[in-house]
C-alpha cells in the first residue's frame, strides 16, 4: 500500500506536470515546485478523494494569515502528509 | 434565459439538498442579438452558453447548500462534452448534482437534455468565498425567489459547509 507522501507526490505530478523525482518530503509546494492557488485546489480535490477526507484548506489559510504557523507547517509537503494522517486517523470508521 | 444578461436559469425545478441534486429549466430564446452572430442564417446556442447553463444549474445547487452566506465563482470546466446543436425556442433540462464538498471549494456533475436526449455534460469546479458585495447577495436572493427557489434554502446555518 503506497504511503501517504508516495500517494500525494503522485497527484502532484499528476495534477501540475511536475517531474515525480523533483517532488520530496521536504519541498515546499509554492516556493519549491511553484504550484498556484488553483492548482493546489485540484490537488486538495483529489487528496479528498484519495484518503476520504476534506481537508480544512480555509481553517489552514485562516491560521497563516494571522500568523499562528508558518506556510512550511501546510506547504511543505512531509508536514502536509503528517496533518493528511492526522485527519485520516480522526475520520469516523 | 436572457442570453445577453447570462441568465441561463429560469427555473428551478426540483432541488433536493440531501441528495446534493438539483433540476432546472432553461427556455432558449426564440430571438436574441447573440443569434445573430452565431450563427448569420443558421441560429444556435452557443457552446459557452450551454456551459454557463451548467455552471449556472449547478451554481444555484451551490448556492442551496451554502445557504447563500457565501458565493461559488467558476474556476474550472472538466471534460466537457457538447454533443448536438440546440436551436432558438428549444428547451433545456439542467440537471446537476454535487459530488465534493471541499473546504473553499466545490465540484459539480452537471448535464443538460433536450426532449430526453442528453446535449451537454461536464464535471465543474468552483472556488466558494464571501460574496463581494450586498448587492450581489441580494440580487441572487432577489433571482433565486423568482426562478421558484425553495424560501427554506435561502437562509440558515450552512452547517459545516465552511
Amino acid at each position: 500500500m503506497a504511503s501517504t507522501f508516495e500517494t500525494v507526490a503522485d497527484i502532484i505530478a499528476d495534477t501540475c506536470d511536475i517531474e515525480r523525482d523533483k517532488i520530496t518530503p521536504e519541498s515546499h509546494a509554492i516556493n519549491d515546485l511553484g504550484i498556484d492557488s488553483l492548482d493546489f485546489l485540484d490537488i486538495a480535490f483529489a487528496i479528498d478523494k484519495a484518503f476520504g477526507i476534506k481537508m480544512p484548506l480555509e481553517q489552514w489559510t485562516q491560521e497563516v494569515n494571522d500568523g499562528k504557523v508558518s506556510t512550511e507547517e501546510y506547504f511543505v509537503l512531509g508536514n502536509l502528509c503528517k496533518h493528511i494522517d492526522q485527519l485520516r486517523e480522526a475520520k469516523p470508521a | 434565459m436572457i442570453l445577453e444578461y447570462f441568465q441561463m436559469v429560469d427555473r428551478i425545478e426540483a432541488l433536493d439538498l440531501a441528495a446534493g441534486t438539483i433540476k432546472t429549466i432553461c427556455n432558449v430564446p426564440s430571438q436574441s442579438p447573440v443569434f445573430v452572430g452565431h450563427f448569420p442564417g443558421f441560429p444556435r446556442l452557443p457552446g459557452a452558453l450551454m456551459i454557463e447553463t451548467m455552471a449556472q444549474t449547478g451554481g444555484w445547487l451551490v448556492l442551496a447548500h451554502l445557504k447563500f452566506v457565501r458565493m461559488p465563482f467558476l474556476t474550472r470546466v472538466e471534460s466537457a462534452k457538447l454533443r448536438r446543436f440546440v436551436e432558438p425556442g428549444e428547451t433545456l433540462n439542467g440537471e446537476a448534482k454535487l459530488v465534493h464538498d471541499g473546504s473553499g471549494f466545490a465540484v459539480i456533475e452537471a448535464v443538460i437534455s433536450c426532449g430526453g436526449q442528453k446535449v451537454a455534460s461536464a464535471e465543474i469546479r468552483y472556488v466558494v468565498g464571501p460574496f463581494p458585495n450586498e448587492t450581489i447577495r441580494g440580487a441572487m436572493l432577489f433571482k433565486a425567489r423568482d426562478i421558484g427557489f425553495p424560501e427554506d434554502c435561502l437562509h440558515g446555518d450552512p452547517g459545516n459547509a465552511e
